[in-house]
């Protein structure tokens, strides 16, 4: 009798307790999710309030006194924005393509166990994320020795190839059952042959996993083009838009300073716009890209 | 040497593959080490980093006297530390919470949507910054505005700009983080957890004792790696952030913006290629130093 009792007590202590829990889980994940996604509706709902009352008003997350004026102002003249996209594109294709070759046909060769010197290879590799030349060496060896200012390839090269996705994508291979190369082998199959008709086709989410995170990469990249590009024909997207920025917020504050109204242009929208135009194509393809992600992650962080 | 040539001609084919990755990491990432001799030369561009003439230790004499060594790396130092902790310790609180949530699509989109801020550029991020707090249209001065209260200038308050960035920090890497925890969680052993509850033990005591002794090696790892980029400044980060808002540099720069700055806006070559150096040279020190350390005390967390 007495230990029914206790035990029934300890079962409502118990989910009191998980209750309690369970309402702080929910509350905090929620707000987390709230603190995530708040920039992206201040930003939407910006695009589409008119500039005069984001003069007086200030942005805010709810779209007050709608305006797709800003919009209309990029789409007018969309050659700008045109352009960068066509660089975008561009160099994140060329980029995520030659960047996953080379990535999966090293990680490749340095899972095969009968490589003798896979580990001296990899440690070559791996020795890169150590120690590097640092920005200054690397900017110099790149416009003097390279001659690469103003080139395109100034953005591809820099990003193509990644020991951390090397890693990833070496276990992937490893996940594979080692029998398929020595089968294949005693079966007279040649190397190539091997690593491009039997590998390769088992390696279909590794490639996918890597290849978006190459290709996010390129989209998202500003930084070489701003060390290296001088022709505004060639910027990419993200490096049009943080030139905008700039120039707007020169704009405004030298208006602000010398007491001028920029009354024609709606900058301050204008800019809320350029950005989710450029920030567009990742929502749209973020749910079904999500998960390759994930695993790429949860991969790279299981040592090996 | 002669066993290497046999290697060689035993797997000619496997070699071949490698090739192109060797050579690609030799030109673009072990050539450019050779830069780091700048730091010790008075570089002339006609002259080449070769032909330059040296002059000693005069470029580190000029940064560390000017005080401007010690603020950036005392700045580099302090942010990373502040990162360091505040995203690893909200990536654990979200890992857990999100690991006990039972109900299915809540756990799916609140793991996206905190996930999500990594897909961005930091040049979005930028203009979220610029659209919260700028002073005429910001997000907050708005509703200090409505509220009743005098707007803040923040780009006249250098000592807001810490937490600033530590926010933005966190907010773009705790998902990211987030997912490499909740691989290691529900990596854990079923049966452990089946043990606890039978033992009785409450949801508090089963995260304490069961859940976050399960996820030390990962934090260790992930403090490791962080421990090796100490004096590595998120360029990206502080540059779109802060921007070139020279009133707050001295709250603001770290290692990388300094090196940035004086290599491109006042072509400061030697300074900024000291400041490169004794970064790239101190990293690799202490990287090779703690990992040496922490092999010493259990072998399994070293990460080389």
């Amino acid at each position: 009798m007495k230990m029914i009792t206790t035990g029934s007590e300890t079962k409502i202590k118990l989910s009191f307790s998980s209750r309690l829990f369970y309402v702080i889980c929910y509350t905090f994940i929620t707000l987390m999710a709230l603190i995530c996604l708040i920039p992206f509706i201040v930003l939407i709902s910006g695009s589409f309030t008119s500039e005069n009352y984001i003069r007086f008003h200030g942005y805010s997350v709810l779209i007050h006194d709608f305006s797709t004026k800003a919009y209309g102002l990029i789409f007018k003249n969309p050659v700008m924005v045109l352009k960068a996209y066509g660089v975008s594109v561009g160099i994140t294709l060329v980029g995520t393509f030659l960047g996953l070759i080379l990535t999966t046909v090293t990680a490749y060769v340095l899972s095969r166990k009968d490589f003798k010197y896979r580990n001296v290879f990899s440690f070559f590799f791996y020795f890169t994320t150590l120690f590097n030349g640092g920005m200054v060496s690397t900017y110099i060896y790149y416009i003097q020795y390279l001659h690469l200012k103003d080139s395109i390839w100034a953005l591809i090269f820099p990003g193509l190839f990644n020991v951390f996705y090397l890693l990833i994508m070496r276990s992937f291979v490893q996940a594979l059952p080692y029998a398929l190369v020595e089968s294949a082998k005693i079966d007279g199959a040649g190397e190539f042959v091997i690593l491009f008709r039997i590998i390769l086709p088992l390696l279909k989410s590794g490639m996918a996993t890597i290849g978006l995170f190459l290709a996010l990469g390129y989209w998202n990249d500003w930084y070489n083009a701003m060390l290296y590009i001088n022709t505004s024909d060639k910027y990419p997207l993200q490096y049009m838009l943080y030139n905008l920025l700039q120039q707007s917020q020169a704009i405004a504050r030298i208006a602000s300073q010398s007491g001028i109204v920029m009354a024609d242009i709606p900058s301050n929208s204008l800019k809320m716009a350029m950005t989710v135009v450029a920030t567009g194509p990742i929502i749209l393809v973020y749910p079904f890209v999500q998960k390759y992600f994930v695993k790429g992650v949860t991969v790279g962080s299981v040592k090996g | 040497m002669g066993a290497f040539v046999k290697e060689v001609k035993k797997n000619k084919a496997l070699f071949v593959m490698l090739a192109p990755a060797v050579i690609f990491v030799i030109i673009f990432a072990y050539l450019p080490m050779s830069g780091l001799v700048l730091a010790f030369k008075n570089y002339r561009y006609d002259r080449g980093v070769f032909g330059s003439d040296w002059n000693g230790v005069e470029n580190f004499r000029f940064l560390f006297a000017s005080g401007t060594g010690w603020l950036i790396t005392k700045n580099t130092i302090v942010y990373n530390m502040m990162n360091l902790i505040t995203s690893q310790a909200l990536a654990i609180i979200i890992a857990v919470s999100i690991t006990e949530i039972k109900k299915k699509l809540f756990k799916k989109i609140s793991q996206s949507i905190v996930f999500l801020p990594y897909f961005i550029s930091w040049v979005i991020v930028g203009t979220f910054v610029f659209a919260i707090f700028n002073y005429e249209t910001g997000l907050i001065n708005n509703l200090l505005k409505a509220a009743g209260r005098d707007p803040i200038n923040f780009y006249g308050v250098p000592g807001v700009w810490k937490y600033i960035i530590m926010i933005f920090n966190a907010w773009k890497w705790s998902g990211y983080n987030s997912i490499i925890y909740i691989a290691a969680i529900t990596g854990v052993d079923a049966e452990i957890y089946d043990a606890a509850s039978i033992d009785g033990a409450t949801i508090f005591q089963r995260i304490r004792y069961v859940t976050l002794p399960c996820i030390r090696p990962t934090l260790i790892t992930m403090i490791l790696l962080n421990v090796g980029r100490i004096l590595r400044g998120d360029f990206e980060m502080f540059y779109q952030i802060v921007g070139n808002n020279g009133q707050l540099y001295n709250a603001t720069d770290v290692i990388d913006t300094y090196v940035f700055r004086s290599l491109l806006q006042s072509s400061n070559i030697g300074m900024s290629a000291a400041a490169a150096f004794y970064q790239s040279v101190l990293c690799f020190i202490i990287i090779v130093t703690v990992n040496g350390i922490v092999k010493k005390i259990d072998c399994d967390y070293a990460l080389f």
